[in-house]
């Protein structure tokens, strides 16, 4: 009995050693490592350009390694007096802050509204929503900006964050996970004398962090990265947010390399700490939802 | 005195009332909190996507320059200008030819890092993470490196350099419609960034192939590999892969950043959203033109996208499963 497990595992196994020989699997970590350096290659080029001196940048000869590190280059997007970018680092950070807090709070409530809340028009308000995924959302930044500038709004915080909040996608998705979330809790907790609002605060949310999350990094992210509606709107230097700064330097008269590049590498740095302590949340939201506003 | 009170009272009260109460009280309470719920959502949703759809609809049949409230009604001239303005148009053909290299270039391209992360049998969150990361960087800086540093058209950029030393002369990339070398910075700026996003969904839909398969199709003398690919991974894949090229094609739709940033003030290889902004934003102001533009390119993009879920059976392979 115990000597014929083996051999039944010894036959059904071919297939997989053959995948994996020795030959296969150097060409597989060769092409493997070879597209990972070339996918590597424009973050270390933002890091050599940040910390070089501009004669070195553009000399004659291509330098991999910069001789000396710059280090007084990391104050200098600070120091620029024509692109205040302190301050457009501070609205991204506004920005993307409350961008994320309001669409998490906003459009969740609305999943969980339609998913669960018995209420005889809630397929015609599902639709309505359904309708708004069709049309782009940056197909209608004509429209919005318009009534965005009637309402007074340009050059502002309301302007930059409040039209972005009520992505009809971002509620569709929590509609969906909320479809699937276990009934018997919310039920243990209606018979335990919670209302629809208490319910929803402490037992559905509670126990929904890891999907709030996924969404949190990949709106963050979206908001941090957005470019035409921060452009649309800052029409006063005093409301650019980073991207829009950075937008500036490339159309400014004089290159300057290194100042561009170091504020390049300090908008991308946020993104890599949040993707480096949220990235299983982001990986599992990726892959629940497919999602990329 | 004021517990026994609120006790007396309550206490025999749902005892009686509990058969009639809970229902009306719940049809009453559940609508409520439907709206409470939902209400602040649908009234920002109203106020800031169908009033500016509204609104873009009623300007396009106005001459509206420089004001949101027109007076004079011009039917569909704004619509005539539109699809007359050789601008306008030649942006839907450069959509066109953006889609036609990006859409199945990312398609091959997240699919064979898929397949290959999936093999890995060590480090493997690694390269994962390596293919992922660019997902954090924004369109405007990877235009600032592509065009700055990679593409730069003179002797110091990596790709001049790289050619240089082959012998080949430096390469305006953006500088020069003819040859069209623009359409390299451009495909592959956004290779680069959403490659590995794409990855992550065929790597979840790699991973959700029954084994059994693969083992059905040995036993039945399937090579691995080529053949094994062809008439298992790939058909598995086909939900994701509609579901992909769906997304991309949207993307491809709503591209701006990188075109803005790249060719600014190039009169060449303009998308449809960049000649929108001009339109509307620019120095014209023409709000009636540009929300005429909105609107075809919405009904273009609603076309697309019910032709593409005709054409390939959008939902058939969630059937099949």
């Amino acid at each position: 009995m115990t000597t014929t497990a083996p051999d039944v595992r010894k036959t059904a196994k071919p297939a997989k050693p053959k995948r994996g020989g020795v030959i296969g699997n150097t060409g597989l970590y060769l092409a493997t490592g070879v597209a990972g350096l070339l996918f590597l290659v424009p973050f270390y080029l933002i890091i050599r350009n940040a910390v070089m001196t501009d004669p070195e940048i553009t000399g004659e000869e291509w330098k991999w390694f910069p001789t000396s590190i710059q280090w007084s280059n990391f104050s200098e997007p600070f120091n620029d007096v024509t692109v205040d970018f302190a301050r457009a680092l501070w609205n991204s950070v506004v920005v993307a802050v409350l961008h994320t807090s309001g669409i998490l709070l906003i459009c969740s409530m609305a999943g969980y509204g339609l998913a669960r809340i018995p209420y005889k028009h809630a397929n015609k308000v599902f639709y309505a929503v359904l309708v708004t995924l069709m049309v782009p959302t940056a197909v209608t930044f004509v429209p919005s900006f318009v009534l965005v500038s009637s309402l007074g709004w340009v050059d502002s915080y309301r302007g930059l964050i409040i039209p972005g909040l009520f992505s009809g996608f971002t509620c569709f998705l929590f509609r969906q996970y909320f479809l699937g979330f276990p009934k018997e809790l919310e039920e243990a907790a209606r018979v335990d004398g919670l209302g629809y609002w208490g319910a929803y605060w402490r037992v559905v949310v509670p126990n929904s962090l890891n999907f709030f999350a996924a969404i949190a990094t990949i709106t963050f992210i979206n908001g941090w990265n957005a470019f035409l509606w921060p452009l649309v709107i800052g029409q006063d230097p005093s409301a650019w947010t980073v991207q829009v700064a950075l937008s500036s330097y490339m159309t400014n008269q004089t290159v300057n390399y290194h100042l561009i590049f170091m504020a390049t590498a300090i908008s991308i740095l946020p993104l890599i700490f949040v993707f480096l302590f949220l990235q299983r949340w982001l990986v599992q939201g990726i892959a629940q939802t497919g999602i990329k506003g | 005195m004021s517990t026994t009170t609120t006790r007396g009272v309550a206490q025999p009260a749902p005892a009686k009332v509990s058969k009639p109460r809970p229902r009306r009280g719940l049809r009453a309470s559940s609508t409520f909190n439907f709206w409470l719920f939902t209400g602040p959502f649908l009234i920002g949703l109203v106020i800031f996507v169908f009033v500016p759809i509204g609104w873009s609809i009623w300007l396009s049949f106005f001459e509206a320059r420089f004001t949101v409230t027109p007076s004079e009604f011009v039917g569909f001239e704004n619509y005539r200008q539109v699809l007359t303005d050789e601008d306008f148009l030649n942006s839907l053909v450069t959509f066109t030819v953006f889609a036609a290299f990006i859409v199945p270039a990312t398609w091959a391209m997240s699919l064979g890092l898929a397949l290959l992360v999936n093999r890995l049998r060590f480090m493997r969150a690694f390269f994962r993470s390596v293919f992922f990361l660019p997902t954090a960087v924004s369109y405007v800086a990877a235009a600032l490196i592509w065009k700055m540093s990679i593409f730069n058209g003179v002797r110091f950029g990596l790709a001049n350099t790289v050619i240089g030393w082959f012998g080949i002369d430096n390469v305006a990339w953006l500088a020069n419609p003819d040859p069209p070398w623009y359409w390299l910075v451009i495909v592959t700026v956004r290779l680069w960034l959403q490659s590995g996003f794409y990855m992550i969904l065929f790597l979840a839909a790699l991973q959700n192939i029954p084994r059994e398969l693969y083992e059905a199709a040995s036993l039945d003398g399937a090579k691995p590999g080529w053949q094994t690919f062809r008439h298992i991974t790939l058909p598995q894949l086909r939900a994701t892969s509609t579901a992909v090229i769906l997304l991309l094609l949207v993307a491809a739709y709503q591209a701006f950043d990188e075109f803005f940033n790249l060719l600014g003030k190039a009169t060449w290889g303009q998308p449809p959203l960049v000649e929108l902004y001009k339109m509307a934003l620019g120095e014209n102001q023409n709000y009636g033109a540009g929300s005429a533009g909105a609107v075809v390119l919405t009904v273009l993009i609603c076309l697309v996208t019910l032709l593409q879920g005709k054409i390939m059976g959008f939902g058939r392979g969630e059937e099949n499963k």
